[in-house]
């Protein structure tokens, strides 16, 4: 460990812009204890997005500082979009620290402020940064025990730290603060961290249930998101947007919008905005421009995708092998070829992508709701040229994100036009604006062949996915023949995507969870094995067969082979590090089709449970947003025109959805937490399509299962 | 075009020189600072921006202000009683009934709609009252035992 005191603000070991911005940090935040560390997890770096590798700085970043009232403050470049980090961080602080969860403060998505991070999302927060920051935390705490050390004038041996306050245990009256510690102090600590083996076992904080820290903000009203803030002279924007992706403007005429009373129109090329002081008028003025465009769209539709999706010439690449598939066929008493279709997908927060941006010198700030304030950051820098440190991102509560706020193009457009205008300006995007520029869930082709032997042992299964990804397609059943190929975009080549993709909640896990799951179903069915059964057979993987068998008896599970009529279906996967099984029990309408989810459960193995209140919320939610995407959710488009632009063609879960939830957490305290915010997502279409299935012997390949699909699969029964 | 506007606004008294035609939704987050009502669609789907008029729910991103004028207008910044949350707040906070919290205000100002039409709804009567209400992260369990838990305390506070 470096331990350096400095009581000026000149800071000289890193020259360069760090160098500033912690000056700067260490004058905004005033006085008291600040300990820097280098927040980097092989893990994190792991999942860097490529262009932002830039930022891999070996230097120290701002981490946490003790104030000299004892508040605690911990500085993330995560963000809360509502999965309730806020809370969970803070806990695993005050475990480290010692001190009552009340005094932590947490300062996140600043990027003035804050270290360093690449976004908030793949469930990182948990797994990746937590380590890190108790770790640091540990060392902040031996960096405190030294300081009271010298002023109790006794060795750290016989001190002891309880709630922020440090005793002699042999003199209890002699005693020490950390508030009074840090006071009239400037004193920085240099830390060379790495994760601590831990005792998981000796929490205090964490482990144990919390409830949300900012939830009474957000029932008065009071919680401050992007666009609730107000400048003075603030302006805001309405952008023209072109019909379709890959539209070109070709004529503009604004004159109409001009004549709006107190709008202005700002232009920079085919960046072509209106701006008001007041909303209404911008939304007036923008239907006012006419523009003219020429298209060059790809031909293709939502019913058309699959089809374009294998055509076209993809780049494949085998992901995982074993064994060899022709030796594996030679074994198989029984194989099984299956296609399934993924769709796109839309994240559809209900905050829409809002920015403000002001210009004040040659500083720039902009609020955004965004899922990756560095990542905007760039994006800014690259788009407008202003130099990175001139560039400050803060972001306050984001009203969800669930991937599709790492995209941040709305912050760069606030941005442009507070350079361009001189003025604050806040861009809110509009629904349809919202729907029509979100980075899409990728749609996706999964194929699998497989078979079992004549005791119903999986011996063979090649599986080849196109456009979907990889996550979560492991087989996870002990297969000895097993072979993972994946195909994807060659942009410049043959471009699939007519519009913008990007992660979706448990990133492209729902689609080869969906194709996975089904297919083992397909093949316990043909056995004529009840499907857990099935499934514990063809497993060895002690953490998958605890999942299942704790969610069966959740359920109350009686075996029968499928299809038994009940309605019944499982399904299991593992994302962010997380094991997860599902078991659902749904009622189908056969006269319209309808599906209706009655009940589920869900057993998750994350390791430890940092707030078992916030990971149960988790879990809730991620079965109920799941519902979407397995019963209704679904972009249509026709070319690079999106036709779901509302929320009353692009329809989410809604109360009425609702089956009974039941949700089961394994208790590994001894085990390094994993992911929370996506896992208990990935078995839903794949539990309730297999139930489906059990209920009526009609088996659906494609996603979502809306009723005109389930009544096709139910004529397809009834015809052979 | 700008006539005054008269209207109680959270058991206030208040006054707007303004085009009628104005939104009460963009009204109340521009003009009076109230933020609290969210703006989600813009076209009366999601219920993020809905406040009480006359103890009537209603979607403020689709009501011109000048419908107001003489009515009682409360958002969710006028529950809140000398410092006291309104049960429906707390019981939001008990059951951890939000996660983004973005539509918790419109759940909320549909719920007190419908507790004071109905002080002791059923569990079916919670879903349908708040069905056209979208909440994205999936907090809806929660949601209805939060109301469930207020109307109980609501019932035993009379």
């Amino acid at each position: 460990m470096k331990k350096r005191e400095n009581n000026s603000e000149e800071i000289t070991r890193t020259g360069g812009t760090m160098d500033m911005k912690r000056r700067s940090f260490v004058k905004l935040l005033g006085g008291g204890i600040f300990i820097f560390f280098q927040p980097w997890s092989a893990l994190e770096i792991l999942s860097l997005p490529a262009e932002q590798a830039r930022s891999l700085t070996k230097d120290y970043n701002a981490f946490l500082q003790i104030a000299e009232d004892g508040t605690v403050s911990c500085f993330t470049g995560k963000i809360e979009m509502g999965q309730g980090i806020i809370t969970s961080l803070a806990q695993e602080m005050a475990e480290e620290l010692n001190v009552p969860f009340e005094k932590v403060k947490m300062v996140m998505g600043d990027t003035d402020l804050c270290p360093y991070d690449a976004g908030t999302w793949g469930s990182m927060t948990t797994r990746g940064f937590g380590p890190n920051m108790r770790a640091a935390a540990a060392e902040a705490r031996a960096v405190l025990l030294d300081l009271a050390s010298a002023q109790l004038g006794v060795p750290v041996t016989q001190l002891e730290v309880k709630d922020g306050e440090i005793t002699d245990t042999k003199n209890p009256q002699n005693k020490v603060t950390y508030a009074a510690l840090a006071k009239g102090k400037k004193l920085e600590k240099y830390l060379d961290v790495k994760p601590l083996p831990e005792d998981y076992s000796k929490f205090t904080y964490v482990g144990k249930p919390y409830k949300r820290v900012d939830s009474r903000l957000k029932v008065t009203g009071q919680a401050i998101y992007t666009g609730d803030r107000k400048l003075p002279g603030m302006l805001h924007a309405r952008l023209l947007r072109p019909p379709s992706h890959g539209a070109k403007l070709a004529s503009v005429d604004v004159s109409g919008a001009e004549k709006v009373e107190g709008v202005k129109v700002i232009r920079d090329g085919d960046f072509i905005a209106v701006v008001s002081e007041n909303r209404e008028k911008a939304d007036e003025a923008i239907v006012k421009i006419k523009a003219d465009y020429t298209f060059n769209e790809m031909k293709v539709n939502d019913k058309t995708l699959f089809d374009w999706i294998l055509k076209a010439e993809s780049r494949s690449n085998v992901a995982r092998t074993k064994g060899d598939i022709e030796a594996g066929s030679q074994l198989c008493d029984k194989t099984f070829e299956s296609e399934y279709h993924d769709p796109y997908l839309a994240h559809a927060p209900i905050e829409t992508h809002t920015a403000l941006a002001v210009l004040e010198g040659d500083r720039l700030t902009v609020w955004a709701s965004t899922q990756s304030p560095f990542g905007l950051q760039d994006g800014i820098v690259r788009e407008t040229g202003f130099p990175r440190e001139k560039v400050r991102v803060i972001t306050p509560f984001v009203g969800g994100g669930f991937g599709g706020k790492g995209a941040y193009q709305q912050g760069v457009e606030a941005a442009k036009l507070a350079k361009l205008t001189g003025k604050p300006v806040m861009v809110t995007w509009t629904r349809d604006e919202e729907f029509f520029y979100d980075t899409f869930h990728p749609a996706g082709v999964i194929k699998i062949n497989s078979g079992i032997d004549k005791s119903g042992i999986i011996q063979m299964w090649d599986y080849h996915v196109w456009m979907s990804g990889t996550r979560g397609s492991d087989t996870i059943y002990d297969v000895p023949n097993a072979k993972t190929t994946s195909y994807s975009e060659n942009t410049k080549v043959s471009p699939v995507h007519p519009f913008g993709t990007g992660p979706w909640r448990a990133p492209n896990n729902n689609a080869n969870t969906f194709a996975r799951e089904s297919q083992i179903d397909i093949m316990a069915s043909a056995a004529g094995i009840d499907p857990l059964e099935f499934r514990l057979k063809n497993l060895k993987d002690d953490k998958m067969i605890d999942c299942l068998k704790a969610v069966a008896e959740k359920f109350g599970y009686v075996a029968d082979k499928a299809p038994s009529g009940r309605g019944i279906g499982i399904a299991c996967g593992i994302d962010a590090g997380t094991w997860v099984a599902n078991m659902a029990e749904i009622k189908v309408d056969k006269a319209t089709g309808k599906v209706q989810v009655v009940r589920i459960a869900c057993a998750q193995d994350m390791g430890l449970c940092v707030n078992p209140e916030g990971a149960l919320i988790q879990m809730e939610g991620c079965l109920t947003m799941g519902l979407g995407y397995t019963l209704t959710e679904e972009v249509q488009f026709e070319g690079g025109d999106v036709n779901t632009r509302g929320f009353d063609t692009y329809e989410i879960p809604r109360f009425s959805w609702l089956p009974k939830i039941d949700c089961v957490i394994l208790d590994r305290k001894g085990k390094a937490p994993q992911g929370g915010g996506e896992p208990a997502i990935i078995a839903v279409g794949a539990a309730v399509g297999n139930a489906i299935y059990d209920a009526t012997g009609a088996r659906l390949y494609r996603m979502p299962f809306t009723p005109e699909r389930v009544l096709e699969a139910l004529k397809k029964v009834r015809e052979t | 075009m700008e006539e005054t506007i008269r209207f109680s606004l959270n058991g206030k008294k208040t006054e707007i020189k303004i085009d009628p035609t104005q939104t009460l939704l963009w009204v109340l987050r521009n003009q009076l600072e109230l933020t609290g009502t969210k703006y989600g669609c813009g076209m009366g789907f999601c219920g993020a921006c809905t406040v009480l008029i006359n103890k009537e729910p209603v979607r403020s991103c689709m009501l011109p202000i000048g419908d107001i004028a003489g009515k009682k207008v409360v958002t969710i910044e006028g529950l809140e009683k000398k410092g006291r949350l309104h049960p429906l707040q707390k019981a939001f906070i008990e059951h951890d009934a939000l996660q983004c919290g973005y539509c918790t205000p419109g759940m909320i100002m549909t719920a007190t709609a419908m507790l004071m039409k109905n002080p002791s709804p059923t569990r079916q009567e919670i879903v349908d009252g708040l069905e056209d209400n979208l909440c994205r992260c999936g907090t809806h369990v929660r949601i209805i035992e939060a109301v469930q838990t207020a109307a109980k305390e609501m019932k035993g506070g009379k």
